[in-house]
């Protein structure tokens, strides 16, 4: 019974994890249909934020869920008005652009941090299950996930913000016509995404330390998360993260976690051949 | 314009390379240092590879952000076969087909699928990551093909080169590496350049320009689009095998992220759709990468990126157009010259 405790909780931090680390791109290819490649990148500078901050002193719990967001979605806000903002409707054009963006980042981060990893203690101890010790930090991760999702649908649905951006991402031409400010709203989203990018980063940084190219990991679980969820923002990444997240981490248990990563982009495959508008495409349709 | 002088036009391409590839051959490796040709070796060989992804993305359409994957099955299939076989031409055959093999299973999966673009930039990424972690989870001696240990992160070194067909005492030396690499360049790009003015390379980019069209038209755009799709795998398996020749070694780094990006950045930088810009670029930013790794205050990711940005930016058509055009200026002066008479004002 312990044991089945245990699995339940690695399995949702595996999935909270997927959640916090897809949801920025997610928001943005949502909105805009743009795959930001730097998506990984913005959750490298996320740990990196809050890793700074920590040591100038900041508090560890401010520094993750605030400095971190701040910062990244500021630097979202600066790359969306100098790069993204020429290629919106250019789709592989705008992916390769911030491919460009990611390796330009990367490289500046190796400039200045080096490539050795830096790390923060992680805030939160253990507790046992039963005969087995859980971390705590584990519970963290899958409160912040639920935290985020939660105020992001009521970011998009009760809000003045909300009905703009869904009006835009509906029929940005219409919506332009009726007074909106696609471009705007654009603007916004893409720092926002960048900001939950951020976020994730700061969350995460106390468990696997940041190096300047730990974005290449994320970001294509994140790529695959957001294609595999298809178009709605929160339905999609939680319905995918939820599949993904529980295929990776039953057989990381059962074999290897290399072969757990393995099953999990297989299924990615299987999935988007299935469903090639991902999951949203066909059940959910129409929701946030 | 009379025949002769259109023949000339359609082949001069081709002469080109013929000449540019028998002076590499003869002239260079008198003229440089064994390091220096060494190092246009493996410039020759990455050309190769970029010719793969100019002709799927240029020619076919087909984005593909795993080209690696190709690349890699290329450099692994060469390891496992010549330790093996102990013989590196068959070897070097394998590293062809396997990866036409798993270009073939692959773009089933995803051309009868009906999967495009964006999807099917994810799983050609996909299956790079996956080819990626399982080449590093082969360590240990229980992982073995053969005779051939994988050796996972740690990749498999000291592998048997190139030996002349038939005779595997007898070692190529480092010029005559050289030569064979350009010789395949330099085949890769004809054969590739004829494939493109056939019936099959002209219905591809057929379907590359509109695939309803195309398929109204009677032609299954998805067989054309399989066929280009493995012959791609086929070109950069051929450049993975070469590769691992050229350093004897092969690790997982083949199927890396960063070798997929390369290609792209080669090919964007040289101009979609042409096949000798892919190969000006790729050598120009290899020069450069290699370059900056010596003035080394610079960080090559920088750069690359920066170039990759502003290209996408500013030159979205690459540096072929704007280096063909005075060429097409003349060749259009001569053949006004010519035609003056026959032509109303």
């Amino acid at each position: 019974m312990d044991y089945v405790a245990v699995i339940a909780v690695e399995v949702l931090n595996a999935i909270a994890t997927l959640v916090l680390v897809s949801i920025g791109l997610a928001v943005i290819f949502g909105m805009m249909r743009v795959i930001n490649l730097a998506h990984g990148e913005f959750i490298m500078l996320g740990g990196y934020a809050a890793t700074m901050a920590v040591k100038w002193g900041i508090d560890i719990w401010l520094s993750m869920l605030v400095v971190a967001p701040l910062a990244v979605g500021l630097a979202g806000a600066v790359l969306e008005r100098l790069v993204i903002r020429h290629l919106y409707g250019r789709m592989l054009d705008a992916m390769l652009a911030t491919w460009g963006l990611s390796l330009l980042l990367v490289g500046l981060t190796t400039a200045f941090f080096g490539t050795t990893t830096q790390g923060v203690q992680s805030p939160l101890g253990a507790t046992s299950i039963g005969s087995y010790s859980v971390s705590l930090y584990a519970a963290f991760v899958i409160t912040m996930a639920a935290v985020v999702c939660l105020l992001l649908y009521v970011l998009l649905r009760h809000t003045h913000f909300g009905l703009r951006a869904r009006s835009v991402m509906q029929n940005a031409s219409m919506a332009a016509a009726l007074g909106m400010h696609p471009k705007r709203t654009y603007a916004v989203t893409f720092a926002l995404g960048a900001a939950l990018a951020g976020l994730a980063g700061g969350i995460l940084a106390p468990i696997t330390g940041v190096v300047p190219t730990i974005g290449v990991a994320y970001v294509a679980k994140a790529f695959i998360t957001v294609i595999g969820g298809g178009t709605s923002i929160l339905a999609g990444t939680v319905a995918a993260s939820t599949v993904f997240g529980t295929v990776n981490q039953l057989v990381s248990f059962v074999a290897t976690p290399v072969i757990g990563e393995v099953a999990l982009l297989a299924v990615a495959m299987v999935l988007i051949r299935l469903l090639p508008q991902g999951i949203t495409g066909r059940f959910f349709r129409g929701r946030i | 314009m009379d025949v002769s002088e259109k023949a000339m036009r359609k082949h001069l391409p081709t002469f080109a390379c013929l000449v540019a590839a028998v002076t590499a051959i003869c002239v260079l490796p008198s003229a440089v240092e064994t390091f220096t040709l060494v190092e246009f070796t493996v410039y020759a060989i990455m050309a190769i590879f970029s010719l793969s992804l100019a002709f799927a993305w240029g020619y076919g359409g087909i984005l593909c952000f795993g080209q690696a994957a190709f690349f890699g099955a290329g450099a692994y299939a060469y390891a496992i076969g010549v330790l093996n076989v102990g013989e590196s031409t068959v070897a070097m055959l394998l590293a062809v087909a396997v990866p036409m093999l798993l270009a073939t299973v692959l773009g089933y999966f995803m051309f009868f699928g009906r999967i495009s673009d964006v999807y099917l930039g994810v799983v050609t990424l996909t299956v790079t990551l996956i080819l990626y972690n399982l080449a590093n989870s082969t360590s240990g001696d229980q992982y073995r093909i053969g005779a051939a240990v994988l050796g996972g992160f740690n990749g498999m070194p000291s592998l048997p080169t190139l030996n002349v067909p038939g005779s595997p005492g007898r070692l190529l030396d480092s010029v005559q590496m050289f030569q064979v690499c350009v010789v395949c360049l330099a085949s890769v790009y004809i054969g590739l350049r004829a494939l493109l003015s056939a019936h099959f390379g002209r219905v591809v980019v057929a379907v590359r320009e509109n695939e309803l069209r195309a398929n109204l038209l009677g032609y299954d755009a998805r067989k054309y689009k399989l066929g280009a799709f493995v012959i791609s795998g086929g070109i950069a398996g051929l450049a993975g095998g070469l590769f691992a020749n050229w350093g004897a070694f092969t690790s997982p780094t083949v199927f890396g992220l960063a070798q997929s990006a390369q290609a792209i950045i080669w090919v964007i930088v040289g101009g979609v759709g042409t096949l000798l810009g892919p190969v000006i670029g790729c050598i120009a930013i290899q020069w450069l990468t290699a370059y900056l790794g010596t003035i080394g205050w610079v960080n090559p990711n920088l750069v690359l990126g920066l170039i990759l940005v502003l290209f996408v930016l500013t030159i979205p058509k690459g540096l072929a157009p704007i280096l063909f055009m005075p060429f097409q200026w003349l060749l259009r002066q001569r053949s006004q010259v010519g035609n003056h008479e026959g032509r109303i004002p």
